[in-house]
């Protein structure tokens, strides 16, 4: 659905942020892009929105770049960001000045999760507390029902009773063959969700791959002394937990958090464990 | 030994349909939520939910009835109880026999605490 090729991007007078990107998003999935601070996670978004222009390469939704914004493209799109300022209007008046952009608009959809979300159609957005904001833009963003969905640091603000509800608003909406990219620190509150992981360090795409093929080939947890498979990565604290081949040990969760570390210390060993294997199947 | 909390989830989607059918809170032949009901209730991507029930398509626990939805199957609490009371005898016993061993508790004592067991279970049902 939205394929980027070999993108580079910096801002006005400063250093490159993103360098030979390429990557692949398709429906179905709910993929988690990862990455320290500043290092271009938001600005991905914005290419991929339209909002910022690459510098090379291409980055495209249904076939068109998102820098001619395209009118297919933009009503079928959608971006809850970090940060914001919504107009200062009651939630109402947000909805009914906002909704024509979006043709798959569902009203009943929208004041269903404000209402699951304890708003009212009547409140004044600027009166409402930060996490109340972005669950007025969370709840807009579904409702939309648009085809992608990109959303920055959803849970930063939700109260912990709204973080269940947005999985469970997540999991159905990704159900109805949405393509959806959730960028987050917050991994704990997503990881039953997200399953295909990106992760830029750099500049670079340094891993990208669906979590059954990290469950298939990697194995989560702590390992017995004098474990025969190979340690990849071990949690440097005491009784931290370390990432190893999994060859016939039985099937662990991943540990979203520990594979992002295992990645970003171990890069090439984590991705030659799982090149390799792909080899063997395809012999 | 190999300690990890970290199951699969799909497993654990799986040990929530047993537990269902073994409390019969879900009867043979009767209807289950759809895979996107419990992708929706767990709060799980649904491609987890699918392989859950996948799993347990294929120990014939339940079936599918195209464009209706999946059924326990008829014999599906008899085939739970079976894979769990195997899953008791491979896994957990052995596990129990080890810290026996580890704890000198001989099974006089074992059998001892489980007839008490017994005798507070009758006290409680008068």
């Amino acid at each position: 659905m939205v394929t980027i090729k070999n993108l580079k991007f910096n801002y006005p007078k400063s250093t490159i942020i993103l360098d030979q990107i390429s990557l692949n998003f398709v429906p179905g999935n709910i993929y988690g892009l990862f990455g320290r601070n500043g290092e271009g996670k938001s600005t991905l978004m914005k290419i991929m929105t339209g909002l910022l222009f690459p510098k090379e390469g291409s980055c495209t939704i249904f076939g068109e770049s998102t820098s001619s914004r395209t009118v297919k493209g933009l009503q079928d799109s959608f971006m809850v960001p970090e940060d914001f300022e919504l107009s200062p209007l009651t939630i109402a008046t947000y909805a009914q000045l906002n909704a024509p952009f979006y043709p798959k608009f569902s009203k009943e959809r929208f004041y269903g999760l404000i209402k699951e979300f304890h708003l009212s159609p009547k409140d004044k957005i600027p009166n409402l507390s930060f996490g109340q904001q972005k669950k007025v833009l969370i709840a807009f963003g579904i409702a939309c029902n648009t085809q992608f969905l990109l959303m920055d640091e959803p849970t930063n603000g939700l109260d912990i009773p709204s973080k269940s509800q947005f999985r469970k608003i997540m999991a159905a909406a990704v159900d109805e063959g949405k393509c959806i990219i959730i960028s987050t620190h917050q991994v704990r509150d997503l990881h039953s969700l997200i399953n295909h992981v990106v992760i830029l360090e750099n500049t670079k795409v340094l891993f990208d791959r669906s979590l059954s093929q990290v469950s298939e080939k990697l194995w989560f947890g702590k390992p017995s002394q004098g474990a025969k498979e190979k340690i990849l990565y071990s949690e440097p604290s005491f009784g931290g937990k370390s990432v190893l081949e999994r060859k016939e040990k039985p099937e662990t969760e991943v540990d979203l958090e520990l594979l992002f570390s295992a990645v970003l210390e171990e890069p090439s060993a984590i991705n030659y464990a799982l090149k390799t294997n792909d080899h063997e199947h395809a012999i | 030994m190999d300690y990890d909390n970290s199951k699969p989830i799909y497993l654990q989607i799986v040990d929530l349909f047993y537990e269902n059918i073994l409390s019969k809170k879900w009867l043979e032949e009767e209807r289950i939520p759809s895979v996107r009901e419990v992708a929706v209730m767990v709060e799980v991507n649904p491609n987890t939910a699918i392989r859950a029930f996948n799993y347990l398509q294929e120990q014939k626990v339940i079936h599918n009835q195209r464009g209706i939805g999946y059924f326990v199957s008829k014999n599906g609490y008899q085939l739970v109880l079976k894979i769990k009371k195997q899953e008791f005898m491979k896994q957990l016993l052995p596990d129990v026999f080890k810290k026996m061993g580890l704890l000198h508790i001989e099974i006089e004592e074992i059998s001892a605490a489980y007839q008490q067991h017994i005798k507070s279970l009758d006290h409680e049902e008068k």
